[in-house]
């Protein structure tokens, strides 16, 4: 048994103290936005942010998560207002197949939070999320679209 | 009629864009008092004509038999049948019918496969012609009701118009009468000079599921009571299962069963994936590898290399003249081997399917690009018929030709018919995903050029040795043993016709099949063969002391659609002026899937090894521009992916096996390696190309050639990493 705080819920969850985050959040907590590229910390496809910095959740085992607070891709937005970075991405219609998007998007989150107006060598070093589609070019845009407005 | 009551996804999952609203799409046939039929989508609204059905809010859904994979035909097709429909584009949304409402139906939404960058490019006729018809029975019925002759009346945004009285009605409120009558014989289709919304960049219609987690992918599906399976296969290529030791595992957590998968593979059945994943991991197997276990990267290379003798027997898919007379009697000429990797698809979502098989059902729920063949396969591996099987469509997590095939899906009907009424839903680790690919087939090409005394080139000899996919994957579409996919971009006709004219040519193929299963990979045989031919026209421009792009053009003289691209891309890269100090250039083209293609790119490189990517232009000439937006999201992409291929993909074999295990070891690029792709299209009208792939065979040329301008060396084989070569 665990208890995980996700986007401000607290969930009882039946699992092992050494499962993947991610398996945890997708499965047991049936939050499914968070997805599974690779499993060894590589895609970023996982992404979400605990305590509010962005990891990947594949290679955070539950108990580590435990007494955090644990956001995903379902917790971004307040409400029914969308966070900035899914209007951008909406704006600029970021996404292709979609599936590596919302790591991307907790990411781009992530950056923006800390460096508001992030510079292209910024972007470069924070957001190493995989995108087999190659959404590089707009999700850079849409980043810049953001910390110019 | 295929009516069927499918288990409930979550009810979000029928309201988000098209992902799997085709689950709740159920036909059935309503005649009231004896009329006509109408055909009635699930939630009752009719259809006027196979591809629309309107509701009474004058909503419009546009059904869509080919599947989105992130290319965005799904909006490129429902702009097509929108501009003739002539209906409010605002409020329109679409759906996918299933295969098996398809096939009920005598397959009146014609072709579902996804492949071969013929989403659009094959069915843009019929489904125009779906628009049209809806079109013009909703002014039938109008009219009808005015008592006026149709031809007094236009519809433009949903809304019709009787011109004399301007009096005016909408689709939603014509729609009943409309289903009921007649589809007309014929419709005429629209001028191309008269579209107001093919052309346009309009938003891609399934973006905001997509940003919020609520897009639902196979990976995500859940039905009640479902479990989850892991599986291994053997991993050898046709290596079989021997025996598994299922005590050491059914104690473990959550464990519920492990079966046998056909001969060849073991899956672990439990509450959750992980726990089955953990289990399948712990599970003793024995595998009978068989004599494929022998076979090594080096051993697929040696006989592949046999096949450039000329003595070896070879298919010719392309001639001219007498190109060895020609060699043996020229001044001068040169000679280079290149060759090119097996590639994994790597989808970002590996594989899945979910399966629920009762005694008389079976129904599927998974991403392909294929659900017709899906559906097939369901039928094979259930033994059920038609009527009794379905396939639910949901959002790909990438394509890239992986998921137009089928052995993901027939695994997971082969577990689930072990476990009679519980849906089982079938996840590839990552893993397993990399050990099982369909992968780019593998090829080696010796190239020979000859000039004569003034340096002009008077024979080509380029001799292909390798794989056929169409050997392994469609045998009835070879021709007399020879594969004709295996000289895409060196065709001598067709939509993937050779660019040049050399008066004395031979291209041919000695096919060398390795057990290692091929598959169709984003560009298929145009990645090879465009990076060897453009690579190796560099290398005679440099024989013959000319400018890359002149000596192209010299011979592009008679190819009046391939030069204008690759000068569109000349011009806008500014050939013709100095690049940047420390900065130099590579030009490449090719023709492929019915468009014409060129590329160009700007790199510098440090220490011979560090290559900085600065500048990449693109040019297609695909007829028409359905969506120009999404024409250059998918250039840039297929960048990403033909680049991602040159600097860290590569599979390679030992004791049968493939090497790579994921990300770690077959990398992808990064948004810090990729520079934005300048594209310039060129579409000249009167044909259809496709576009997801084509511009992928310019990708990895463009770049290698530009590396033999930035430092004089030639690099002949992929991956550069194998090289020390990666991105600085
Ligand atoms: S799934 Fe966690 S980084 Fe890839
Ligand atoms: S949008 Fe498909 S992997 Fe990024």
């Amino acid at each position: 048994m665990a208890n995980l705080t996700i986007n401000g819920k607290t969930f009882t969850l039946d699992v092992e103290p050494d499962t993947p985050l991610l398996w945890a959040i997708r499965e047991n907590a049936g939050l499914t936005g968070t997805k599974y590229g690779c499993g060894i910390a590589q895609c970023g496809a996982c992404t979400v942010h605990i305590d509010g910095v962005a990891m990947r959740s594949c290679g955070v085992s539950v108990s580590e998560a435990e007494g955090k607070k644990i956001t995903t891709i379902e917790g971004l937005a307040s409400g029914d207002s969308l966070h900035k970075v899914q209007e951008a991405w909406i704006a600029q219609d970021v996404p292709q197949c979609g599936y590596c998007q919302s790591g991307m998007i907790m990411a781009v989150a992530a950056l923006l939070n800390e460096k508001p107006k992030p510079t292209d060598a910024d972007i470069d070093e924070a957001i190493t999320n995989i995108c087999r589609c190659g959404t590089f070019a707009q999700v850079r845009e849409a980043i810049h679209t953001i910390a110019s407005a | 009629m295929n009516k069927h009551v499918s288990p409930r996804l979550n009810r979000r999952a029928f309201v988000i864009g098209t992902a799997a609203v085709g689950a709740g799409l159920a036909i059935g046939l309503d005649i009231p008092f004896g009329g006509p039929a109408v055909v009635r989508a699930a939630d009752g609204s009719p259809e006027v004509g196979a591809w629309v059905v309107v509701r009474p809010d004058d909503t419009v859904v546009i059904r869509i038999a080919r599947s989105e994979m992130g290319q965005g035909s799904l909006t490129g097709l429902a702009q097509l049948v929108a501009e003739e429909l002539e209906c409010d584009w605002t409020k329109v949304t679409t759906e996918y019918p299933t295969p098996g409402q398809s096939v009920a139906r005598k397959r009146v939404w014609g072709d579902f496969s996804t492949g071969g960058s013929r989403g659009i490019r094959s069915s843009q006729d019929y489904v125009r012609k779906g628009g049209a018809t809806a079109r013009v029975m909703l002014i039938q019925a109008a009219a009808d009701a005015w008592k006026v002759p149709a031809s007094e009346c236009t519809a433009a945004n949903s809304v019709i118009t009787h011109t004399p009285s301007g009096r005016t009605t909408t689709y939603g409120k014509v729609a009943e009468a409309a289903a009921k009558l007649s589809p007309p014989a014929d419709v005429k289709l629209k001028d191309p000079k008269d579209w107001k919304l093919i052309g346009k960049g309009v938003k891609r219609l399934d973006t905001a599921d997509k940003t919020t987690g609520a897009m639902i992918y196979g990976i995500d599906v859940k039905l009640p009571g479902m479990l989850n399976a892991a599986i291994k296969d053997c991993p050898v290529f046709g290596g079989k299962l021997k025996s598994f030791d299922e005590a050491k595992v059914s104690g473990m957590k959550g464990v519920k069963k492990v079966v046998k998968v056909g001969d060849t593979a073991v899956a672990v059945v439990a509450d959750t994936w992980w726990h089955a994943k953990t289990a399948l991991e712990a599970l003793p197997i024995v595998w009978d590898e068989g004599d494929n276990a022998k076979v090594s990267s080096e051993s697929i290379a040696k006989w592949l290399a046999e096949g450039l003798d000329d003595a070896q027997p070879a298919y010719v898919g392309n001639k001219n003249g007498d190109a060895k007379a020609a060699i043996a009697g020229a001044a001068k000429k040169i000679e280079a081997v290149y060759s090119y990797p097996y590639q994994n698809h790597a989808t970002m979502e590996p594989m899945n399917a979910t399966a629920l098989y009762t005694a008389d059902k079976c129904e599927v729920w998974c991403g392909t690009q294929n659900g017709e063949a899906a559906f097939a396969a369901v039928l094979e591996a259930s033994g059920l018929p038609a009527e009794k099987c379905d396939v639910h469509k949901v959002m790909l997590g990438g394509g890239f030709g992986r998921r137009g095939q089928t052995d993901y899906v027939r695994q997971a009907v082969m577990i689930a018919k072990q476990m009679p009424g519980t849906p089982i839903k079938l996840l590839w680790s990552r893993e397993e995903d990399m050990a099982h690919g369909k992968y780019h087939p593998i090829t080696q090409c010796k190239m020979t050029g000859a000039f004569d005394a003034n340096n002009n080139l008077v024979a080509l000899h380029y001799r292909l040795s390798g794989q056929s996919i169409l050997f392994s994957l469609r045998p009835e579409a070879l021709q007399n043993g020879m594969d004709p996919a295996a000289f895409q971009g060196v065709a001598q006709s067709g939509e993937a016709a050779f660019g040049y004219s050399v008066p004395n040519l031979l291209i041919e193929h000695a096919m060398r099949n390795p057990h290692v299963p091929p598959g169709f990979w984003r560009g298929v045989n145009v990645n090879h063969n465009a990076i060897y031919m453009e690579c190796f026209m560099d290398e005679l421009a440099e024989a013959a002391g000319q400018d890359p792009l002149e000596f192209r053009r010299k011979l592009m003289g008679n190819h009046p659609k391939h030069l204008p691209v690759l000068n569109a891309v000349a011009e806008k890269i500014g050939w013709s002026t100095p690049a940047p100090q420390g900065v130099y250039r590579g030009i490449a083209q090719v023709m492929g899937y019915g468009s014409y293609v060129a590329g160009a790119a700007e790199i510098s490189v440090t220490d011979g090894s560090k290559i900085k990517v600065h500048r990449i232009v693109a040019s297609t000439d695909p007829g028409y521009v359905v969506n120009p937006a999404q024409v250059e999201r998918q250039i840039a992409g297929s960048f990403v992916y033909g680049l991602s291929a040159l600097f860290y993909g590569g599979c390679t074999v030992k004791d049968g096996k493939i090497e790579q295990t994921n990300f770690d070891t077959y990398n992808s690029m990064r948004i810090n390696e990729m520079p934005k792709v300048e594209t310039v299209m060129v579409p000249s009208g009167g044909f259809w190309g496709g576009v997801g792939e084509p511009t992928i065979g310019v990708a990895a040329p463009a770049v290698l050639n530009a590396y033999f301008a930035a430092t004089g060396k030639r690099i002949r084989s992929v991956p550069l990493r194998d090289q020390n070569i990666t991105f600085a």
